[in-house]
């Protein structure tokens, strides 16, 4: 294969990144060049820009059954999981600085968290089982007169299991508690209902649903004050300064509505795929599927595959034309392989073996055909060489 | 991220295999690291006549250990102890800082094999061969307990 020749490529690696949908890249051309005003601006010229980011803003709000102003353009997932829980945190510090979350959210959060422990706020990291289902028994036990903020991820970006979000937001509620959801891999693959959910704040990043990367949003209940964490020009109501991506909160509110729209159909589409996936990789000796069994992402598998590394079966599986992720060790730039699948109680040595396939909207069934040719020769090869393999096949 | 050298070794691994009457056998790493290495020597006349090798692990700990056997074979016992990690490194057109701990692990892979070889003559190893770096340690810590690749690291 010609290495800059991906015509034939598999792209399993959706909950990364997405590939911008059609419909997306026509909504936001436009914007770049004929309508390229700032928002700001009080000539005529303007208008058009300043209209298509207020369509923008009500299109992303019905899908989540939001107000429209409750809708803040940000720069991405960690933007908006930055914002909501620094500035959540800071506005309420004369009420406390204690804050809850779970141990398997992704680094946006956990490493803000961190950040926040630094600058004296105490952490209450709530653990999951070994579905990856956060517990909500040991959250409710958590709280503390002080706790200002609970933030629990929607659905996990490693092994796709959907939390109980509604439940805890209730519960957040009743002790008048800010509940944050990071649902940048939930928004335009599950149904989001910011009102069913009882969130208080909510982020979504557009190129995880088929929109554009560098852009994405924090919804923010009505009522609830949280500090800026962008001092300037008073954009978004004051809320986050900068001129707006105009052209970037059009594709991700066209990627969005196409998403909603076809979310449903999609979503079983996957599920087959995944499937078939699952019945062919399973077969395999010495592999698990990971995650919840049946309340998870439509597109995400994920699997442990005893025996070898992660980073190798990567390598190889891309030689072959295949994109996939993994969370070994190597591959996350530490000695540690990935902390959800630490947090859900797996092994060193079975964690460092983990597969993530994730699907999306442009995967076909040959591309599951070609992962599941390919797969059990990478695996096979691999615990050909491998010292620890007791070779069982 | 991985050189050339590195890719071709790990693509198409040099002495994969095991020896079934090796007369020198060593393995390091651990699989809680994430790596672990296997040596398999045929010694004749202290000349290694033939080499193998098993490891559980990343592209780099593929392609070092490919690479070690590579440099050791046909050599002297007395040569391959002078094997060094930064050897192993520059025949393979470097390696990416995280990952020089491989080069570590591949030296010390080598080492356990003439250490168990020296042992089966009835010979204490540790003179000759010194620490060879199988204390069950993750990698990041044998760079500190040994040494040698301080400096890459």
């Amino acid at each position: 294969m010609d290495k800059n020749d991906f015509s034939a490529y598999v792209y399993a690696d959706n909950a990364a990144t997405t590939r911008l949908s059609d419909t997306a890249l026509e909504a936001m051309l436009p914007y770049m060049t004929a309508y390229y005003g700032n928002p700001s601006s009080i000539y005529s010229f303007s208008h058009e820009s300043r209209k298509a980011l207020s369509a923008a803003r009500s299109d992303v709000a019905a899908v989540l059954n939001a107000d429209p102003s409750e809708i803040i353009f940000t720069s991405g997932g960690t933007e908006s999981d930055n914002h909501a829980v620094v500035g959540a945190a800071r506005a309420n510090v004369a009420k406390g600085k204690h804050l809850i979350t779970s141990t398997i959210e992704h680094h946006a959060l956990l490493h803000t968290m961190k950040q926040l422990e630094k600058e004296g706020y105490s952490v209450t990291y709530v653990p999951v089982d070994g579905e990856g289902t956060v517990d909500v028994e040991a959250l409710k036990a958590a709280v503390r007169p002080d706790t200002t903020v609970i933030s629990i991820m929607m659905a996990n970006n490693e092994v796709g299991t959907i939390q109980p979000i509604a439940e805890i937001g209730a519960f957040a509620k009743s002790k008048g508690i800010l509940f944050h959801t990071d649902a940048v891999q939930a928004v335009g693959h599950i149904p989001v209902d910011v009102k069913e959910l009882n969130v208080d704040m909510l982020s979504l990043s557009g190129h995880k649903f088929h929109g554009p990367k560098g852009v994405g949003a924090l919804y923010l209940r009505k009522g609830v004050r949280i500090l800026p964490l962008m001092q300037g020009g008073g954009q978004e109501r004051g809320r986050r300064s900068g001129t707006e991506n105009v052209a970037g909160a059009v594709g991700l509110a066209a990627a969005l509505k196409e998403a909603a729209s076809q979310m449903e159909t999609e979503a079983a589409r996957l599920k087959a795929l995944v499937a078939r996936l699952d019945e062919g990789i399973l077969k395999i000796p010495y592999t698990k599927k990971t995650g919840h069994p049946t309340n998870r992402l439509p597109g995400l598998a994920s699997y442990t595959v005893e025996f070898i590394e992660g980073e190798s079966m990567i390598l190889h599986l891309d030689i072959r034309g295949i994109a996939a992720s993994t969370g070994s060790a190597c591959s996350t730039g530490s000695l540690d392989p990935s902390h959800v699948l630490m947090a859900m109680g797996l092994t060193h040595e079975v964690a460092h073996g983990s597969l993530r396939l994730s699907l999306g909207k442009y995967s076909t069934d040959a591309d599951v055909d070609k992962i599941l040719a390919e797969l059990p020769e990478v695996v096979a090869l691999l615990r050909r060489m491998s010292p620890v393999w007791p070779g069982l096949e | 991220m991985y050189t050339e050298k590195v890719m071709d070794h790990f693509m198409n691994p040099r002495n994969v295999g095991t020896i079934e009457d090796a007369n020198g056998v060593g393995q390091v790493g651990n699989l809680k690291c994430g790596d672990i290495m296997k040596i398999f020597l045929k010694i004749e006349n202290d000349v290694i006549v033939d080499v193998k090798f098993q490891t559980f692990g990343c592209a780099a700990a593929v392609a070092t250990s490919s690479m070690a056997t590579e440099l050791i074979k046909g050599k002297t016992v007395q040569e391959a102890l002078q094997l060094t990690n930064r050897a192993v490194v520059e025949a393979l057109d470097d390696l990416p800082p995280m990952k020089m701990h491989c080069s570590v692990l591949a030296e010390e892979a080598v080492k356990s094999a003439l250490a168990d070889y020296y042992q089966r003559q009835g010979l204490d190893p540790i003179p000759i061969v010194g620490c060879t770096g199988n204390c069950d340690a993750c990698h990041s810590d044998h760079a500190h307990d040994h040494g040698r690749s301080d400096e890459e690291e």
